[in-house]
Parts: structure tokens; C-alpha cells; sequence
């Protein structure tokens, strides 16, 4: 075995069992303050619905919660340890002042029915994150109120068909490109519109001629990432708007890889009609190992009077509040007002940057996406020779003659002390390496990045079998996922 | 900018190694009619500092140091420090989901963990890593029992968080799902001969919560077996999670749809929450959401992996069982570790001293003014009827910086001049004697006027 791995080595972490596993009866991590009310007979009170037993749930004491929460987070990796570079994802650096700020006393207790007039805090907040949001986006309105970016979608296309469904009819179509991520053909299921797929060009576009082709009357709305999910900007955006709104349609798009426009070219000016914004991608929200999420929805002017309810307004004495009286709205999608904890997070993000920040954090993704395109040319395949924006994909072409594929390299580069890009996605690109380093990357953490891909390859090359069994420095080797479906295990039982 | 890692002298360094004379080409793939050429309308960078100050006057706008009476879905309860302690662990807040399972077994067994709690404590069989909130765990919920009884229709208790019922509606409306709504009776739960009258062989699921809008506890036993002779599914929504330490949960339901925020999470002005979605083993491929399992490497050790993906929308695209991707991962491990903090015993005496507590100020508040649905169980919610309007009598609480209960009027225009109020550990007596005794002044002041105008008439 080859040994470059300059970034990672070997350390040792703690072993650790199921939390049930530590418990035994007695022990206590909690403590109440005595009661200044009568105590009550619960029997009485609750009669039959009283419970009296809570099962195998654990009684440990907090030493044993901290050693084994800390135990198991050492067996993570994280933004915090190096680079992430799973492409779409945008796993940029998460400031740690906005985990401050989300924390202030005022804010962090705050109830969502609390007056307005003791919410005028939180309603500011909201405010100006929309006003930044807006005119990030170049577009007219926007609602904060979905929980993630799928969410979003879902928030997207309900506005759609009710912006159909005022001009007499909801449309039946959803056209989706043959390169977009799960949750857009999901989100149309969801809504009730038939998908219909639109291939893409040889450039890894959409194929104008092809859409000319199918749009119609029919067609409710395209639903388009841009940039791609190639990292692809789609050069013919223009000719997409001027098609979609020709016959009636709508554009959305799926700001998932805003990260590569921000500052520099605005949605809103190109045609888009909606759009969702991942607070947690491009507005640095931290993504926990899985959510909260945040999904924003921008829209033109025409797409207002649809808004989810209630939206924020300014009354007549200067105070924000709450608007419910929308009567073409498509009702809520989410109980309260949406995930503010992260509107305040995405908030203190782009106060931080400034115009001049967020500019500068846009051209250095794109950047350094392009230093990690420069530097792996050659060693894999780059199946679509386009320029790249914040992305890159390439393909496991080359290695795939050895019988090794995109998730063998995946497992591989852990041991070199990275996270893995994302595998197997879009699916326009058979055994796809698709990485986006993101702006948080110096130049040496992607040279250490390149020359691990490239010893990859090589190994490839030298000793297939060692890279098909890797990883080989983790604390557990593969895991046996088909097992784990056949026969789920999806919770503890005392045994 | 100081979140960026480079210099300038770096940057001119990659644009040479790239080939590119200047940033510029890099954005030549954008005609050139769209670049932006100005600097974005966003306030301008701000010190570290200077971004502190700003959210702390936010903060001191917003209602800082009030004590509440608020609940109705989002519950002020005690959050014991190590929560944050553990989950500002960057491992944990700046992990992705974790798809690749050997660099992540740190957020897979803590889910894993959450699961097998939520089951425990929900009396299900299995439970998935997290929905975004209560809300949309109830409609997803809902969905599923759609899919299960191959039924469409669906009827809701009134008796349901009118916010959960509106998300529903929303959802329902576009899957073209006719909701029928049954209502509550003077006992303030869910009237069964209505819902008898309105469950069918159309029925896919009865939608409850329990403690239900009202904290009324419901009967579950009576409605699950109105909802099983029809062969419709039974969907218990459970807004107070905290009430799962004393009260029984709904083992008859056949899926219960719940919101962890009770469970060590910040009211945060409304989110991020904690939706979760528990069920029957025999119903999980039905289900949303993503699942993590148990399974072993290639040495037989014990490991996890996130499971059942052919069910999700990254595998299954439009035929998928719902489009979630994101879910609450960092706020379910906040919940996880507030579970095992308290654990078997804790849960109950935190529960019992969130009963004690509502019980205290239902009777005092009882004294003065008509606190309804007395004669069935609650939980640490009640509803107390005014004479005079509960927004008026909020108006003189918030002047001794208490927020009284939530006002119904909105919600339930025939419950009058009511309020929904909420007792948790945190409520100490002597904010509850306050607020019942300014309560008790609006009653007797409101008297005193009616008294004062008969004599007028009587003059």
C-alpha cells in the first residue's frame, strides 16, 4: 500500500456502546426544583390515561451523557475537520458568531404567539432577511415560512398552480431536466403534476430544440437548477425564459447552487419567475448531519397574491406584524413562521460579508472549483468539457477499466482524511465525482485534496483490491447496507 | 472578508494555474447582458462585533425577560445546559447527512439512539430520524395512511392545532384528499357521534391530537375503535411531547405524528422544531423520512446505516414516498440528549411537575373566571373564559412583563371571550398568582360596571 496521507493519520478513539447499555436504575442526570404548588394525585387527575411506566428508556448519570455524546462525535467528520466536498451540497464554513447570536436570551425563548408588540425583534429580523434575500435574488416577494430546500419546492410549485388555476386552469405538466436532483420530480408528484423529462445537449444543457418542442399549454413550469448539477451555467437561459413564458409557463428554479451567483448575476434578471434558496447551503446555516434546513421561496410580482400565510407587512404606525386576510394565498405549509433560528443565522451571514463579501465568496467557489477541475484533468474523466462554475464533475470512465467505481475512490479518499464528494450523481453522468470544494478551502487544503485524487488514481492503477477494500483507517470497514435493509434493525431492544 | 482563507496574492496564483487572466472569464458562461455590475443593496460588512450589538437590541426587543403563558404547540420548558454543550460539538453541527456511513457513526448511532427512545416512549415499533415539524408530520401522516388503506378521504378533530389543520388542508387540497372536520363536545374533546357520523368506507385515517388544542387528553381507546370498524387507521398527533412522561400514550393509534420541541428545544420564535413520525414495523416501507438501522462491517462489528432509502426521493424520484430530504438531524439530537438526561425517571417527574403546576392555576384561575372542559383529564393546558376580552386583560399583564394565554377567539370564535393557557415546570406560583389576580380584577371590575348599569336602568 502506497502511504501519502499527508493530511490524515491514524488516531485513537474511544469505544463506546447504545446508551441503553449504560444505564442502570438510580442513576440521574436531572434535578428538579421543589415543587411551590401543591403536590397532586396524578391517579386522580388522570384517572386511566395515566401512565405509570416509561419503559427501557435510560437513567444514566451527566458525566456518562457527555462521555458518550463526545465519544460519538469524535467518530464524525465534519466541516470543521478539513474539506467537504460534496457537490450540490455547499459545505462551506458555518461562522460560529451566528450560533451566538441565535442564542440570545430574547430570541431564543421567543414564543411564535407571543404579542407582536413584544415581537418587533424577531419581526425585524425577518424583514431584513427578506429585503437581503430579495434583492440577492432580483426578485419582486418572498416567503421565509418553508422548512427546507424540498420544502421550498413544494411551496414553489403550490404557487404555480394557483397561479394557473387563476388564469382558469392549473396545467397538467411539470418539465424537469434529466439532470436535477430527486426532490424536484418528488415535489411534483407531491402537487399533483405529471413529470415529464427534458434530455440534455451535449454541452450538459438544456436542449433548447427539445424544449421548443415540448412546451406547451400543458406544461405548468420548468423546473431548472442553475447552475446545473454539472457546475454547468445554462448559456441559453434567455431562449429557456422567452419559451417557458411564451406559452404561458413558468420558470422556477431550484437555488441549490446559488453559491455560484451570488453578487454576481440575479435570478430575477434573467427570466426567473420563483426560486428557492438553501439557507443552509449558500447562507452558511449549519447542516447538523442532516437539517434544520431552510428553504425561502422569491417570486415575481405576479406570483404575491399566492404567498403562503400569513406574510409580514408594516402597519400604519411603523410596527411589523402578521397579515393572515390573503385570500388567493395557498395557506401555510408549516405551522408558525418557518425555521427562524436559521433566519437569523443566514442574517448575521450576510451582514458579515457585506455586498463586498459575498461577492468575494462567490468568485473564490467559483475559483476554486476551476483549481480543482485544473488539477485533476487527466487523471479522471471529465465528461463534459463546459466551463465550471462552483462545481465539477468528472467520471470514474478511467478507473472503471480496473473495476474500480465512483463510491470505491469515495472510500478511499477517507482514508487520506477527506470527506468524499457526492457519488453517483447527477445521473446524466454514469459513476459521477461530483465536488465542490466551496469558498472556505485555502489553496493547501486543495493541493492536499488534488494529490490525494491523484494517488487515488494511481493506486487504482497499481492495486485495485486495496482501493476496492478501503477504506481501511475507520472505525468500522463497509457496512453490510443490504442486510440492513432485508432485515431492518431500527431500534434498541433490551435483550 | 474574514471567512475567506485567502489572499490576494493566492488568488492571482490560481488564476494562473487555471489559465485565466482574470475573475472575469470565470463568469464569461453568464451573458453578459445579466452580470451584475454593481454592488448588491445589502447593508454593508460588519465587524463581529458590530453584528453582535445588532442582534442583541433585536433580542431586547423581544419580549427579553417576559414570563410566559404561552403553549399551543411550542412549549417553554428547561433546557439543561449540556445540550448545547454537546451539540456545538462541530462534529456534530458541521456534519452532512450521513450518507457515508464509516465517517459518520457519530450522527447514526445518536439516531439510532432517538429512535429506539421515541418508541419507547411512544409505545410504537419503529420511528424515523425526524419530519420538519409537527405540522408536516401530520400531514405526511396522513399521506401514508392514504397510501396504506388505498382510501382518500380523511376526517380531523376541531379538537386538532388549528395551524396542524391548515398545513393539512394546504397539503390534502392538491392531492385532491376531501378532509372532513369533526368537532369537539362540552366535555372539550373530540365529539364521537360526530365522528361516527362522519367516518365512511372512504376513510383512510382519523387525524386526533392528544393532549389535544385545548390540553384536553382525548379518548383514544373510543375513537381508535370507531376508526378500526370502519377500517380506517388511527393518526395521533402529539404536540406536547413532555406529556408522554405521565400520560398514556396512544398504543392503539397507527401512527402517531409528533413534535419533539418539548424535548430540550429553543421556542425560537417557531422553529427549527422537531417533527417525528412513529408507526407499526409492519407499515415502514409506507413511511416518510429517512430511517437509520443497525447492521455489521466486514468484520462483523456493529455498525449503522442510514436504511430503506428505495422508499426516498434521492433513489425513487416521482414515485418516492414523499419529497423530504433535509430533516431536523442537529435539533433530534437536542431531543435525544434532553430524553436521555431525564430518561425513566425524570420524563414522569418532569411531567408530574407540569401537572401540578396547570392543576394550581386551573383551580385558581377557577375561582374567578369559567375554566372550561373541567370534568375531563388535562394536561398542563387549559382554557379559561373571560368577561372581558382576554386581549385586553394580555394588554395589562404584559405591563408586569408576564404573556398571558394565548387568546381563542381567532381559532374558535364560539368559545367566546376564552384563552388558552399554558403551566410548565418553569411557571412559578407567584407569576400565576399574579396573572390570576389581574384576572380576578377584570372579572370583578367588569361586575361592578354590569351592576352599575342596571342601577342606571333601574334609575
Amino acid at each position: 500500500m502506497k502511504s501519502v496521507t499527508r493530511k490524515a493519520t491514524r488516531h485513537v478513539n474511544q469505544n463506546e456502546g447504545l446508551i441503553f447499555e449504560k444505564s442502570s436504575a438510580g442513576k440521574a442526570a436531572w434535578k428538579l426544583p421543589p415543587l411551590d404548588v401543591p403536590e397532586v394525585d396524578t391517579q386522580k387527575l388522570l384517572g386511566s390515561s395515566e401512565r405509570k411506566d416509561l419503559g427501557n428508556m435510560p437513567e444514566v448519570s451527566e458525566i456518562e451523557i457527555i462521555r458518550h455524546f463526545t465519544r460519538l462525535s469524535t467518530w464524525n467528520y465534519a466541516i470543521d475537520l478539513g474539506m467537504y466536498p460534496l457537490g450540490s451540497c455547499t459545505m462551506k464554513y458555518n461562522p460560529r458568531v451566528n450560533e451566538v447570536v441565535s442564542r440570545l436570551e430574547g430570541l431564543a425563548n421567543g414564543h411564535p404567539y407571543q404579542p407582536e408588540k413584544v415581537s418587533q425583534g424577531a419581526l425585524r429580523i425577518i424583514k431584513t432577511l427578506s429585503e437581503c434575500l430579495i434583492e440577492i435574488t432580483g426578485m419582486d416577494a418572498i416567503t421565509l415560512q418553508p422548512a427546507a430546500g424540498a420544502h421550498g419546492e413544494l411551496t414553489g410549485l403550490l404557487l404555480v398552480r394557483a397561479y394557473h388555476q387563476s388564469k382558469g386552469h392549473p396545467r397538467k405538466k411539470i418539465l424537469i431536466p434529466d439532470s436535477a436532483h430527486g426532490t424536484n420530480p418528488a415535489t411534483a408528484a407531491t402537487v399533483g403534476y405529471a413529470v415529464e423529462n427534458l434530455k440534455s445537449d451535449a454541452r450538459g444543457m438544456v436542449d433548447v430544440a427539445a424544449l421548443a418542442a415540448q412546451m406547451n399549454e400543458d406544461v405548468a413550469a420548468l423546473m431548472l437548477t442553475n447552475p446545473n448539477t454539472l457546475g454547468v451555467f445554462e448559456q441559453d437561459i434567455a431562449k429557456i425564459a422567452d419559451l417557458m413564458h411564451a406559452k404561458g409557463g413558468l420558470l422556477y428554479m431550484d437555488g441549490a447552487n446559488m453559491n455560484a451567483l451570488v453578487g454576481k448575476v440575479r435570478p430575477g434578471d434573467f427570466g426567473v419567475d420563483l426560486m428557492h434558496l438553501n439557507l443552509h447551503k449558500t447562507f452558511s446555516t449549519p447542516h447538523g448531519g442532516g437539517g434544520p434546513g431552510s428553504g425561502p421561496v422569491a417570486v415575481k410580482k405576479i406570483l404575491e397574491p399566492f404567498l403562503p400565510k400569513p406574510v409580514l407587512i408594516t402597519k400604519a404606525d411603523g410596527t411589523l406584524g402578521f397579515e393572515y386576510d390573503r385570500p388567493q394565498s395557498v395557506g401555510r405549509v408549516r405551522a408558525f413562521y418557518g425555521n427562524f433560528g436559521m433566519f437569523i443565522r443566514a442574517l448575521a451571514y450576510t451582514l458579515a460579508n457585506g455586498p463586498d463579501g459575498l461577492r468575494q465568496t462567490t468568485e473564490d467557489a467559483v475559483l476554486n472549483a476551476n483549481y480543482i477541475r485544473k488539477g485533476l484533468e487527466g487523471a479522471y474523466d471529465l465528461p463534459y468539457s463546459t466551463p465550471s462554475m462552483h462545481e465539477v464533475v468528472f467520471s470514474d470512465k478511467l478507473q472503471g477499466k480496473k473495476g474500480v467505481h465512483t463510491m470505491d475512490i469515495a472510500k478511499r479518499l477517507i482514508d487520506y482524511g477527506f470527506h468524499p464528494y457526492t457519488t453517483a450523481f447527477p445521473l446524466i453522468v454514469p459513476g459521477a465525482l461530483m465536488i465542490e470544494p466551496t469558498e472556505s478551502e485555502s489553496t493547501e487544503e486543495m493541493d492536499l485534496f488534488i494529490e490525494a485524487m491523484r494517488s487515488i488514481a494511481q493506486e487504482v492503477e497499481e492495486d485495485p483490491e486495496m482501493v476496492l477494500a478501503a477504506p481501511h483507517t475507520t472505525r468500522v470497514s463497509r457496512l453490510d447496507e443490504v442486510a440492513a435493509a432485508r432485515k431492518p434493525v431500527l431500534r434498541w431492544k433490551p435483550s | 472578508m474574514r471567512y475567506l482563507p485567502k489572499s490576494p496574492a493566492d488568488r492571482e496564483a490560481i488564476l494562473k494555474a487555471i489559465g485565466a487572466r482574470s475573475i472575469d472569464d470565470l463568469f464569461a458562461p453568464i451573458p453578459a447582458e445579466y452580470r451584475l455590475n454593481r454592488d448588491l443593496k445589502v447593508p454593508r460588512q460588519m465587524a463581529e462585533s458590530e453584528l453582535v450589538d445588532w442582534f442583541r437590541e433585536r433580542s431586547r426587543e423581544n419580549g427579553d425577560g417576559y414570563a410566559t403563558f404561552l403553549g399551543a404547540g411550542a412549549y417553554y420548558h428547561y433546557r439543561p445546559v449540556i445540550i448545547d454543550s454537546l451539540i456545538s460539538r462541530g462534529e456534530f453541527l458541521t456534519a452532512y447527512t450521513p450518507y457515508q456511513a464509516e465517517i459518520s457513526q457519530g450522527t447514526l448511532q445518536s439516531i439510532f439512539e432517538f429512535q429506539s427512545m421515541i418508541c419507547e416512549l411512544t409505545g410504537m415499533e419503529v420511528a424515523n430520524a425526524s419530519m420538519y415539524d409537527g405540522s408536516t408530520a401530520a400531514a405526511e401522516a396522513v399521506m401514508m395512511a392514504v397510501r396504506l388503506t388505498g382510501r382518500r378521504s380523511v376526517v380531523v378533530a376541531r379538537s386538532l392545532h388549528p395551524e396542524y389543520r391548515e398545513v393539512l388542508a394546504t397539503y390534502a387540497f392538491h392531492q385532491g384528499m376531501p378532509v372532513a372536520t369533526a368537532g369537539f363536545s362540552d366535555t372539550g374533546r373530540l365529539d364521537l357521534k360526530e365522528l361516527e357520523k362522519s367516518v365512511d368506507q372512504n376513510t383512510a385515517c382519523v387525524l386526533i391530537q392528544s393532549p389535544n388544542f385545548f390540553g384536553t387528553i382525548e379518548d383514544v381507546d373510543a375513537v381508535a375503535e370507531i376508526a378500526h370498524k370502519n377500517g380506517a387507521m388511527l393518526v395521533v398527533s402529539i404536540a406536547e411531547a413532555v406529556s408522554l412522561g405521565i400520560v398514556e400514550p396512544p398504543r392503539q393509534a397507527d401512527i402517531i405524528a409528533m413534535e419533539a420541541q418539548s424535548f430540550g428545544v429553543p421556542l425560537g420564535f417557531g422553529g427549527p422544531y422537531c417533527g417525528v413520525i412513529a408507526t407499526r414495523e409492519k407499515y415502514v416501507r409506507q413511511m416518510p423520512g429517512r430511517l437509520v438501522g443497525q447492521t455489521t462491517d466486514r468484520n462483523g462489528k456493529r455498525g449503522f446505516v442510514l436504511t430503506l432509502a428505495t422508499r426516498e426521493q434521492h433513489i425513487r424520484r416521482e414515485k418516492a414516498t414523499s419529497n423530504i430530504c433535509t430533516n431536523q438531524a442537529l435539533v433530534a439530537l437536542m431531543a435525544n440528549i434532553f430524553m436521555t438526561i431525564y430518561g425513566r425517571v425524570g420524563l414522569r417527574e418532569l411531567a408530574k411537575q407540569n401537572l401540578a403546576k396547570a392543576a394550581y392555576a386551573a383551580q385558581q384561575f377557577g375561582k374567578h373566571a369559567k375554566v372550561l372542559f373541567s370534568g375531563s383529564p388535562r394536561f398542563n393546558e387549559f382554557v379559561v373564559q373571560t368577561s372581558e376580552d382576554p386581549y385586553a386583560i394580555n394588554g395589562r399583564l404584559l405591563g408586569h412583563k408576564i404573556v398571558g394565554g394565548l387568546p381563542l377567539k381567532k381559532f374558535y370564535p364560539e368559545l367566546g371571550n376564552a384563552a388558552l393557557w399554558c403551566c410548565t415546570e418553569m411557571t412559578t406560583r407567584t407569576i400565576i398568582d399574579t396573572a390570576v389576580g389581574l384576572v380576578a380584577e377584570s372579572e370583578r371590575s367588569v361586575k361592578s360596571a354590569k351592576e352599575a348599569d342596571v342601577e342606571e336602568v333601574a334609575r
